[in-house]
């Protein structure tokens, strides 16, 4: 735990400053944990791997969209395990399950098993980026599906940089609402 | 969707994170609600035209102090509760000292008077018009900030809700002191601290639904 916590935070603290292998890299360490953590709670109240791996996503996005919220002088797991467990208590609430049904947990827990049991959820990634505005829609295309830079997809998309990295962050924002209201319906 | 596929998707291109962010945008939110309170005062009611006495503006003074304090108070729990997990080592009732110091004083300024002036200080001239200013000043303020938290990432949302309301509320009365011109510690401290701290208790109860992310 201990260990998992420095490196975790670590990995954390070079995607803030702009570090894509580290991010990377916590990114699948972090869905793994949150794999194992919903399949171990819902698994409780008759829920499937597809529900869970739902949340995984939609956690994650979450994560991505609000890393900023990430207080570098304080430890990581009990920032990654609020969101986790918030997420999951605003699950249970709109699918009708009671948090009662699920048990306490510690901040360790949600790092402490990983789970590498892949299965697809229930989110269209190419139906959620056709939902988007245009201007939105072709940025994360260009710099976050393509993997052009600023520059280049500035060039490509007609736009300034300035105006790709508002759209990228305004686009994937409106992609981490529309997973959650997925969620909710 | 595969979760591969949206990882590679977030992780491609990262931008870099400002770690002030969170700082400066309650920062920001706190001098807009601000503004708008003080604004609002300004051209609805005016100033209040006895600065010229050292009196008014002593009292002008103790409650901007008051206010004032209420708003940097609540704003320092606030930025912690708008992070995950801010809850857990954050006690929250910190933020209600600005009440303690002005009941304090009330009492203190009660017990050296006569009795029968007990009812006009504690009344003044227009507690209705503070009563209702307060509160309807607020919602802009109140909006601001919740506006501005609810991008960020509570985990408690009924007191992340109360610390809005209680920094909106001395938003408002930062305002309101400006017109105000009843002057005396119990007429602060009862509706003062009485409409702020209702709209401290707005806050918590409407704070699960707007704040919600």
């Amino acid at each position: 735990m201990a260990a998992n916590e420095t490196e975790l935070k670590g990995l954390m603290v070079a995607g803030l400053d702009g570090d894509a292998a580290a991010y990377r890299a916590l990114l699948d360490r972090l869905s793994r944990y949150l794999r194992s953590y919903y399949k171990s709670k819902l698994a409780r109240i008759g829920r499937g791997a597809i529900e869970a791996e739902d949340l995984v996503q939609e956690v994650l996005m979450a994560i991505h969209t609000r890393r900023h919220t990430y207080n570098p002088d304080e430890p990581f797991t009990p920032w990654m395990h609020a969101i986790a467990r918030y997420k999951l208590i605003d699950h249970l609430r709109r699918t009708q399950g009671s948090l009662a049904d699920v048990p306490l947990d510690t901040a360790g827990e949600v790092a402490a098993h990983d789970d590498h049991i892949r299965v697809e959820s229930g989110h269209d990634l190419q139906k959620l980026l056709s939902d988007l505005p245009d201007k939105m829609r072709r940025a994360i295309q260009c710099v976050k599906i393509d993997g052009l830079s600023v520059a280049e997809a500035a060039r490509r998309c007609g736009m300034s940089e300035s105006a790709v990295k508002v759209n990228v962050h305004r686009g994937l924002r409106a992609l981490a609402a529309t997973i959650a209201r997925e969620e909710r319906t | 969707m595969k979760t591969d596929e949206l990882i590679r998707v977030l992780s491609t291109n990262v931008e870099p994170v400002d770690r002030r962010q969170v700082v400066r945008e309650v920062a920001a939110a706190v001098v807009t609600g601000t503004a708008a309170a003080v604004g609002a005062v300004l051209v609805a009611r005016g100033i209040r035209a006895d600065l010229n006495d050292v009196w008014a503006l002593t009292f002008l003074l103790l409650k901007l102090i008051f206010a004032i304090g209420i708003v940097v108070l609540g704003s320092i729990y606030l930025i912690r509760l708008a992070r995950p997990g801010g809850e857990a080592n954050t006690t929250i009732s910190w933020a209600a000292w600005p009440f303690v110091g002005i009941t304090f004083l009330a009492a203190i300024s009660l017990a050296f008077a006569p009795l029968w002036h007990w009812h006009n200080m504690a009344m003044g001239v227009s507690w209705l018009e503070c009563l209702l200013s307060i509160p309807v000043i607020a919602i802009v303020p109140f909006a601001v900030v919740v506006w501005t938290v609810r991008r960020m990432a509570p985990t408690d949302l009924t007191r992340t809700g109360a610390l809005a309301g209680l920094v909106a509320g001395g938003m408002s009365a930062t305002g309101y002191a400006l017109h105000c011109t009843d002057d005396s510690l119990p007429f602060i401290a009862l509706w003062y601290g009485g409409t702020i701290a209702l709209c401290t208790l707005a806050g918590a109860a409407l704070g699960p639904r707007l704040l919600r992310w």
